[in-house]
């Protein structure tokens, strides 16, 4: 151990990915010695833009922005900091008669295009829209709220419940009946309920299945799709953006505002374990055996790294132990990142709508056997596909007419065994993705200067992911709020005292929101004052 | 009905949302697109281009050129370089504020003023007994404002003009696309960008090659709605918004003087006399009556009016210029002035207001009350007096080496 004086924090956070920095800048703000310590050579942990091609950057992992709560913007003054969000409005999906869907930035050309494929849903689609919208304020609360334990709450869990109950309440008994179907059933039986044509179906419905190893018929998805129109920006609900410079800028803004409340950040500087003294965790061991201490510990990591690999199990209660062994991270998603020589050619093209946001999901069908693929191990053959090309909006991503491809890719799995090694199984998934998508953009493969192809289990090997789950665990109805990460510890501490997590783990899970990362600074600070 | 730009025929295909209104007797776009979000985001982050030919142009020269614009102006002409560009006023002899814009010298004895409103009388009369030749050079030259981050890069494939080295406020006469242009490092946005001015002659082919370039740049036209949000960002007037021209209104009440629109700046009174110094002397002697500020709207206190009728807060989507009062206290009692322009700044994440407001309120830090309708009913939201302008990058000014 080097000098104690110049190693000592009142707090330590292991992971410097976005709700890890966070949680450092609430704990600087309010006046505590922080440091962050990382193990990586960049910020942002799934929150990261990298150079990995000269003057092409990418956002390796996450790439939208929508969850970031707008009281984090708003107290970390994040916009100072160098937040920049560009709205995303227009996207394009090809379909496999050669048809496309579009939408478009005003209502107007929207419904034009919908009432191209459907006078009914062009009609129901506001009504929808409205639900979605009702629905976002409706849990807007509940991201903000520290989950009581309900089998203890205590008072102020109780206070929380009975707030929690009137909100509910004051939305009227159709809206509640209406969350609380979507909590509990499957997206392909709410888009049925809603639309009639296939395509918008499966367009308005595919983010039930984001990160989630279901399909769209699989009850539970119906919340994921509402998780992801939980975001806001600028006071619009359900609207999703784009950093400039990729989400690592996210995480630079908020490191920028940890330190400029007087928090230290050091990268490439791995943790080994938390170093615990009669059930008191009193600082951190590196990897390289330095040490350092800190009056309290907070993991960023995932539920699995948090309690499994930073701690010893005897730490540890059994339920807990039990609770995290069984807790479903099975990532079903992977990452192909494309620099380009020009933009992609789309067979199915509307002439009006730029390629921006494009979606591979011609139909419910093709996602439900995308899944299919995916059930038993493996990805799918042709899998499902939301691709942003940001360089249409944002020049720092590559060069003058040049541009980056972010490709989200589900279904794939954490092994896949049939394919071959990890380098195998790699490229299998890489070609099929590349050779999918060449049969809508037929000049892909020609324009293609690099790529990068990130499996499930490269997330978990390069991020730190846990089975390669980009939400640090699956977003089901089982893993949310009072069970996130287990029941009676969804509180942000744990049995080890001064031990707290404020990773995507806990609630309200995962995404770029900063919710966890906030929330948990601000139990640390009521428990340490 | 309202005369077509140079750049009309190119603007007109663009423009489908058929948004339009009358600018100084020109159509002008005021957004291409039904929605203007994505010209906004052009401004901050890739270029806009906007057609600014129906700003007034007057070409002043000859032996007195210097003299006369002195006579006229606020700013001191004669510390005008060559090639440089000066932001001024001018006033009427009460030191009421008639119009503002740009000046810009070309030569020892030949100047270019930009006007928002028609000022080749006010010139003229001015112009008694000097040798000084004035042309209203309005309807022969089309502007285009070409703004953003990217904007000099894309520029400078189309000229042999060294822009990086072109600074702030500062001409330069070069060719552009093989066309004789001029380009100043200015505009009315609050960033990086340059205006270009070209003879209606060889209008279309400079907006073609621009089009053409800017593909790789993401260039995107941008109309009137975007550019009053990122104006107000960059704390910058709109006449006949935040001031009406003394020669527009036939009400003291209405009329407004360079201090109290905190252009002070642009008054040098220790220069020979001038249109209105001993008014504006006086004035600046005694204190002027109003403050000009920027205020940050506490939106978190709009947002509880909201929730008092389970709504979530709204936020002006664009920019609003209609002016409501501003109180010392929420109570709604002592007004202290008007908010005339406001706007929901997408890059700063803030509700930003322009305001004129009795000096003792005008210190930076102060809390004051902007008036915001909810459903019908008034009331006075807590909002502070920052500093201006709101929005301001680096990048507006600097230069490369």
């Amino acid at each position: 151990m080097t000098a104690a004086g110049t190693n000592k924090y009142d707090a330590i956070v292991i992971g410097g990915g976005h709700n890890g920095l966070t949680c450092a800048a609430y704990l600087a703000k309010a006046g505590r010695k922080t440091l962050v310590l990382e193990s990586r050579h960049v910020l942002g942990g799934a929150a990261v833009t990298e150079e990995l091609y000269p003057g092409f950057r990418y956002t390796v992992c996450s790439y939208v922005v929508s969850l970031l709560r707008p009281e984090v913007i708003r107290e970390l003054e994040l916009a100072k900091h160098g937040l920049h969000l560009l709205p995303l409005q227009s996207s394009f999906a090809p379909m496999e008669n050669g048809d496309h869907f579009a939408t478009y930035p005003d209502a107007a050309s929207t419904r034009e295009e919908i009432l191209r494929h459907s006078k009914r849903d062009a009609d129901i689609f506001p009504k929808f829209e409205h639900l979605m919208y009702q629905m976002a304020y409706a849990v807007k609360p509940i991201l903000g709220a520290v989950p009581p334990n309900p089998a203890s709450p205590g008072l102020r869990g109780l206070g929380t419940l009975r707030d929690l109950g009137k909100h509910i309440q004051s939305l009227g008994r159709d809206t509640f009946h209406d969350l609380t179907k979507i909590m509990t059933m499957s997206v392909s039986d709410l888009m049925d309920e809603w639309f009639e044509t296939d395509i918008i179906r499966a367009l308005f419905g595919l983010n039930g299945i984001i990160g989630t190893k279901l399909g769209p018929k699989s009850p539970g998805t119906a919340y994921v799709l509402l998780h992801h129109y939980m975001g806001e920006l600028d006071g619009a609900f359900t609207a999703w953006g784009w950093q400039r410079g990729g989400t690592g800028g996210v995480s630079e803004a908020i490191a920028s505002a940890a330190r400029s409340h007087g928090a230290e950040i050091r990268t490439e500087t791995p943790v080994a374990r938390v170093i615990v003294k009669g059930g008191r965790a009193v600082g951190v061991a590196l990897e390289n055996g330095d040490e350092f201490l800190a009056d309290t510990v907070v993991s960023g990591c995932d539920p699995h790294v948090t309690f499994r690999k930073l701690v010893e199990e005897k730490e540890l209660p059994e339920d807990l132990v039990h609770a995290i062994d069984r807790f479903k991270f099975r990532g079903s998603s992977g990452k192909v990142n494309l620099a380009l020589d020009a933009l992609p050619k789309f067979t199915a093209m509307a002439a009006s709508a730029p390629v921006q946001m494009v979606e591979i999901c011609p139909s419910m069908d093709y996602l439900e056997r995308a899944y299919d693929d995916s059930s038993y191990g493996g990805f799918s053959k042709r899998p499902y596909m939301d691709i942003i090309v940001p360089s249409t909006i944002d020049p720092t991503m590559a060069p003058p007419g040049k541009h980056v491809m972010s490709i989200f890719v589900q279904y794939a799995s954490y092994d896949m065994p049939e394919y071959g090694n990890k380098d195998q199984q790699r490229d299998a998934f890489g070609n099929a993705v590349i050779d999918t998508l060449t049969e809508f953009a037929p000049n892909l493969k020609d324009i293609i200067l690099h790529k990068q192809v990130l499996t499930p289990w490269d997330l978990e090997q390069q991020i730190g992911l846990t089975e390669g789950n980009i939400f640090h665990g699956e977003l089901t109805l089982d893993q949310l709020f009072f069970f996130r990460p287990a029941p009676g510890y969804a509180d942000f501490r744990t049995p080890i005292r001064n031990y707290y997590q404020c990773g995507s783990g806990t609630h309200p899970g995962g995404g770029i929101t900063s919710g966890p990362g906030r929330l948990a600074a601000r139990e640390i600070l009521r428990d340490r004052n | 009905m309202p005369r077509k730009s140079p750049f009309h025929a190119r603007t007109t295909e663009l423009c489908t949302s058929q948004n339009w209104q009358e600018w100084s007797g020109y159509f002008s776009a005021d957004s291409y697109e039904l929605d203007h979000m994505r010209e906004y985001n052009a401004v901050r982050t890739t270029a806009a281009i906007f057609d600014v030919s129906p700003l007034f142009k007057y070409h002043v020269r000859g032996r007195d050129a210097g003299r006369l614009l002195d006579r006229v102006v606020t700013r001191d002409v004669s510390k005008c370089r060559l090639g440089q560009v000066v932001y001024t006023t001018w006033c009427d002899d009460a030191g009421k504020i008639i119009d503002d814009g740009t000046l810009a010298r070309f030569g020892d004895d030949a100047y270019r003023l930009t006007a928002a409103m028609p000022s080749i009388d006010w010139l003229q009369d001015n112009a008694l007994g000097l040798e000084v030749e004035i042309d209203d050079v309005t309807h022969d030259f089309g502007g285009l404002s070409v703004q953003g981050p990217t904007s000099r890069a894309l520029l400078q494939q189309l000229t042999d003009a060294d822009l990086g080295r072109l600074p702030y406020f500062h001409i330069i006469e070069s060719e552009l696309a093989g066309a004789p242009v001029r380009i100043s490092r200015t505009g009315y946005t609050g960033d990086l960008g340059f205006e270009i001015f070209v003879e209606t002659s060889y209008a279309e082919q400079v907006w073609d090659a621009l089009a053409e370039t800017g593909r790789a740049y993401n260039l995107q036209p941008a109309g009137n709605v975007a550019l009053d949000v990122v104006r107000i960002e960059a704390g910058l007037l709109l006449i006949d918004a935040d001031f009406i021209s003394s020669v527009h209104t036939l009400f003291e009440v209405q009329k407004s003087t360079p201090y109290e629109l905190g252009l002070g700046w642009t008054v040098n009174l220790s220069k020979d006399s001038f249109v209105g110094r001993e008014a504006l002397r006086k004035e600046k002697a005694r204190g002027p009556s109003w403050a000009t500020v920027g205020l940050v709207v506490d939106i978190l206190a709009l947002e509880k009016i909201y929730a008092d009728y389970s709504m979530p807060l709204h936020l002006p989507y664009t920019s609003w210029t209609s002016a409501v009062p501003v109180y010392a206290g929420a109570e709604q009692k002592n007004p202290i002035g008007k908010a005339t322009s406001g706007t929901w700044s997408p890059i700063l994440k803030q509700y930003v207001v322009l305001a004129r407001v009795r000096p003792e309120h005008a210190k930076i830090g102060s809390r004051i009350f902007v008036e915001e309708t909810v459903e019908g009913r008034r009331y006075a939201v807590p909002a502070e007096v920052v500093k201006l302008p709101f929005f301001d990058p680096a990048r507006k000014k600097e230069t490369l080496s």
